[in-house]
């Protein structure tokens, strides 16, 4: 990188918040995907006009700049796929405004998910969006992602909970979209902008909409000795017309990794059990509670537990959403996708799935969120044998394709990013492409702003670079903590 | 007509066919836009139509409005121009529906009420209680970004839209989003085309989630003789574990336009809430919901039956409709706030009007959006002046309160002296880049929406 651009940088900035040694640079080239891109430089500004600073400098350079929240992110998003500036969002972390009466917060993007929670929580509200990684990753990342997560089932994603953004936009000036009464006058900027994957824009502020927390809460464990009950099940509870909070799925591969990691009480000789969650007004509760169980027992459940307490409540969630982190302990590298299918079609999903696998000599597990349809297979392979990779990578493209065959998408909630780029005209027609090419180069003309990602850049797969994996037992903290499946 | 124009109107035939092309002036009249006829209407059947009239439009220049039912043409401002009304109400099926996802996949034009009874089959249905409900059609609902009192439970239609097809204004038909629930996958470009008033695309098909009919409904009518109170009332309701439907306020002259031959006592205000679930949410609901009313002073409180609930939440959905009907003059706005200041920014609505001597109505939902309308009982000059000086007070009072105002529905004449969108904002920059992308040559209902886009 240009020493003199550093040299600035450094000036307006301080010289603590601009990192560019190798060994920083390592700490940043990695997220919560496969992927692997190598930064130039990590900047940590302090204000908008911080970014905005960098954003006009960055120009002058012409040089990429990514926005970056705590890197937890499954597609890549974070990663400077073409070299060049991460702007990193940490120490923008504070909570500007908590406006309980009217259910909103206004946020710096770099504010920890959990932390915002947590500072609601006595006011007896919640933002919604709940990912797995919330205890680390930041409203910003969740924004730029439209992170998704167990408890959206009921409540939707990111962007069905944010009215307001300010932004710097990738030419340097500072605007502000939407606010915090509803519907400003004018296109939904904000349903654009939420969810672009940090292309468009860098957003400085955030107004969220909070929800209230439910009265009451069950969560229930259904536990199965045929993956075609669990399946069964949720297809019928959908079909029902019962909204549970969540509806979480794993299979008994899966679960027998994180019951040997979490104990958190799923049976190992199970074939699979749905972790469903009802929350609401007591009486709805009690009823859609006494009917899931119902449905449960129908479709073979062998047994419904019923979480008695919190703690019980508190531990098997803690068997889904460290799930990610069990499932490093068992294998060198894995792969997850994201496809979604409509919730009819989740039996026959599944049994493809495993013989797709088989087929191609794959391990493959399944947790997901069964309500939503929104599936996360988890590929096992050794990244270090290129053969085995290549062959991982087709066997994820082979479910991708049959999701799309049964009507559904190519990701959910983890985002295209750099890792689903090429997929993308599984689904959109080069006119569909060119239209939000047009978007993209409507506000980011000169590309600067987080290049490579979304669109498909004409590479194949076997170009898909990948993090080198160390040798077991070498202590990868990045592996075990850095990926938490949503 | 002139020849290039006659040679054109045969192409726009040749696309749609004979049948479903007019350039007669007596049916034009009926596709009059603020006041502007347009030359030509076609009723395509088919996306494929829509784009090759796009298309067509784009390379002669000809401004087009795509529209369903025409029954909320009035919002927006005047055509810059206008050459071609593209009807949509021959796309009207159903394409596919999956009882079993609940989710259902439509063409633009399919009337509300259709694909309701569709929906009902499968005790389903959208959360699109939008005035002018018997005719309406999807498209017609989105684009015009007409919201529904059940927001106050199922959010806006921006919440329930998984993705749509649509043509831009280089005649491309052009998709985003899908037909699954959760879908990241792209930019979301369809939630752009809400409200837009067709100058970003002409929608052809809509991808929705559907909902579960609740098994029972029951609203409650609360009075109260100070508006503090009745606005303190609908916050604090949507603050408790109670899970209304919806949560209205409304003054007399509000409740009068509702006319809703229930023997109601009358009360200087009026709140309604309505709440959904098995018998014993409802039961709850009547109990905590009488105490809660109580204790804020209310004068009245009444339950209502399965039928007069029906009938109130009709009458609630057309409010808008209804005081366009009675009133043929008058001015509607569309104010949205804070839920906490909405007891304040109604009470100033009032008094812009009140100092102008003009009778108005108010409607308010819980979530913050008002509808206030001025009702003029008679048409003179002296009269139009003053409802353009109210319409401009209620334009100019924005900032306060993070208050936006838009003038919903208003006569021509009032259109030469307000804009009804208000004041540009500072995002209207981000916003012609849009228009710039969807609509290069600026063909689609040039000049009606905000900031003249």
């Amino acid at each position: 990188m240009e020493r003199h651009l550093l040299n600035e940088l450094e000036r307006f900035l301080g010289k603590d918040a601009v990192l560019s040694q190798p060994e920083d640079l390592l700490l940043y080239e990695y997220d919560g995907s496969v992927e692997i891109a190598r930064p130039q430089c990590i900047v940590f500004p302090r204000t908008a006009d911080d970014v905005a600073r960098i954003v006009r400098l960055a120009n002058r350079y012409k040089v990429p700049i990514v926005g970056r929240g705590a890197g937890t992110g499954l597609s890549g998003g974070a990663l400077a796929r073409e070299g060049g500036v991460i702007v990193s969002f940490a120490r923008m972390n504070q909570i500007l405004e908590i406006d309980a009466e009217n259910q909103r917060a206004v946020v710096q993007p770099g504010v920890v998910n959990s932390d915002l929670n947590a500072a609601v929580a006595s006011a007896g509200l919640h933002f919604a969006p709940d990912p797995s990684s919330q205890k680390a990753c930041t409203i910003g990342g969740n924004v730029s992602e439209n992170a998704g997560g167990p408890h959206t089932l009921a409540y939707g994603v990111t962007t069905n909970h944010i009215l307001g953004l300010e932004m710097v936009m990738p030419t340097g000036e500072l605007a502000r979209i939407g606010g915090k009464a509803v519907d400003a006058p004018g296109y939904d900027l904000c349903g654009l902008f939420v969810g672009s994957e940090g292309t468009l824009a860098l957003v400085t502020e955030v107004t969220v909409r909070l929800a209230r927390l439910p009265e009451a809460v069950k969560t229930l464990l259904a536990i199965y000795d045929r993956v075609d009950g669990a399946t069964e099940t949720v297809v019928e509870i959908t079909a029902r017309g019962i909204t549970p909070a969540a509806c979480e799925m794993l299979d008994g591969w899966t679960l027998r990794a994180v019951e040997a990691w979490v104990h958190a009480g799923f049976p190992l000789d199970s074939a699979a059990v749905l972790l469903i969650e009802v929350d609401g007004m007591r009486e709805a509760v009690e009823q859609h509670a006494k009917d899931i169980s119902e449905v449960c027992t129908m479709h073979g459940a062998r047994e419904v537990r019923v979480a008695r307490d919190a703690a019980e409540r508190d531990l098997l969630w803690k068997g889904r959403k460290n799930a990610f982190g069990a499932v490093g302990r068992l294998s060198p590298t894995y792969y997850v996708q994201d496809g979604v299918i409509p919730r009819t079609k989740l039996p026959q999903t599944l049994r493809e799935i495993e013989r797709i696998g088989k087929e191609n000599g794959f391990v493959i597990g399944n947790i997901f969120h069964a309500g939503d349809g929104n599936l996360h297979p988890i590929i096992l392979f050794d990244a270090r044998d290129a053969k085995q990779f290549e062959r991982a990578v087709s066997t994820a493209d082979a479910i991708i394709r049959f999701c799309i065959e049964m009507g559904g998408t190519i990701t959910g909630e983890h985002g295209v990013g750099m890792e689903k780029d090429r997929l993308m005209p599984l689904l959109f027609s080069e006119v569909d492409l060119a239209l939000m090419r047009r978007v993209r180069d409507a506000f980011n003309p000169a590309g600067l702003l987080n290049p490579g990602k979304i669109f498909p850049t004409g590479k194949g797969c076997g170009e898909v670079r990948i993090r080198p994996m160390p040798q077991r037992g070498a202590g990868n903290s990045a592996l075990a903590s850095g990926r938490d499946f949503a | 007509m002139s020849s290039p124009a006659k040679a054109m109107a045969s192409r726009v035939a040749d696309i749609v066919g004979a049948a479903n092309f007019t350039d007669d002036p007596r049916e034009l009249a009926t596709y009059v836009v603020d006041g502007v006829q347009p030359n030509a209407a076609a009723r395509p059947g088919t996306a494929a139509e829509v784009a090759e009239l796009v298309k067509l439009a784009t390379a002669e220049k000809l401004a087009v409005i795509p529209m369903g039912a025409r029954t909320k043409l009035g919002l927006g401002m005047p055509p810059a121009r206008y050459d071609l009304a593209i009807d949509m109400t021959r796309l009207d099926k159903v394409i596919s529906y999956d009882p079993g996802d609940l989710t259902v996949s439509v063409e633009a034009g399919i009337p509300l009420a259709k694909l309701a009874a569709t929906l009902a089959e499968h005790k389903q249905f959208l959360p699109l209680a939008v005035p002018f409900y018997e005719r309406a059609t999807i498209g017609g609902t989105l684009a015009s970004g007409v919201d529904s009192p059940l927001r106050q439970a199922y959010g806006t239609a921006r919440d329930f839209v998984l993705g749509m097809e649509f043509v831009t204004g280089d005649g491309a038909p052009a998709k985003s989003g899908g037909r699954v629930v959760k879908n990241v996958s792209g930019y979301d470009l369809h939630k752009l085309m809400l409200g837009a008033i067709g100058s970003l695309g002409v929608m052809t098909r809509v991808n929705f989630k559907t909902f579960p009919l609740p098994a029972q409904t029951r609203a409650w009518l609360a009075g109260f003789s100070r508006a503090e109170d009745a606005f303190l009332f609908a916050l604090n309701v949507r603050k408790s574990a109670l899970a209304p439907q919806t949560v209205e306020v409304f003054d007399q002259q509000g409740m009068e336009i509702l006319s809703l031959g229930l023997s109601l006592a009358q009360s200087e205000w009026s709140v309604a809430i309505s709440a959904a679930g098995n018998e014993r949410v409802v039961e709850r609901s009547a109990g905590e919901l009488e105490a809660m009313a109580r204790g804020a002073n209310a004068a009245a409180f009444d339950a209502l039956d399965g039928a007069a609930t029906s009938t109130l939440m009709t009458a609630i959905r057309e409010f808008p409709a209804l005081a366009a009907k009675k009133f043929t003059d008058s001015v509607i706005a569309k104010v949205t706030t804070l839920p906490t200041h909405m007891a304040e920014t109604v009470q100033s609505l009032r008094n812009i009007a009140a100092e102008r001597g003009l009778a108005f109505a108010t409607i308010a939902r819980g979530v913050g959006v008002i509808c206030f309308a001025l009702l003029p009982a008679e048409r003179d000059a002296t009269v139009m002046t003053r409802l353009a000086q109210c319409a401009k007070e209620i334009l100019d009072a924005t900032e306060k309160n993070h208050n936006r105002s838009t003038i919903w529905c208003s006569p021509l004449e009032l259109k030469r002296e307000i804009n009804v969108w208000g004041e540009a904002s500072g995002d209207l920059g981000l916003m012609q880049r849009v228009k710039q992308a969807f609509d290069p040559h600026n063909i689609l209902a040039p000049g009606r929406f905000v900031g003249g886009l």
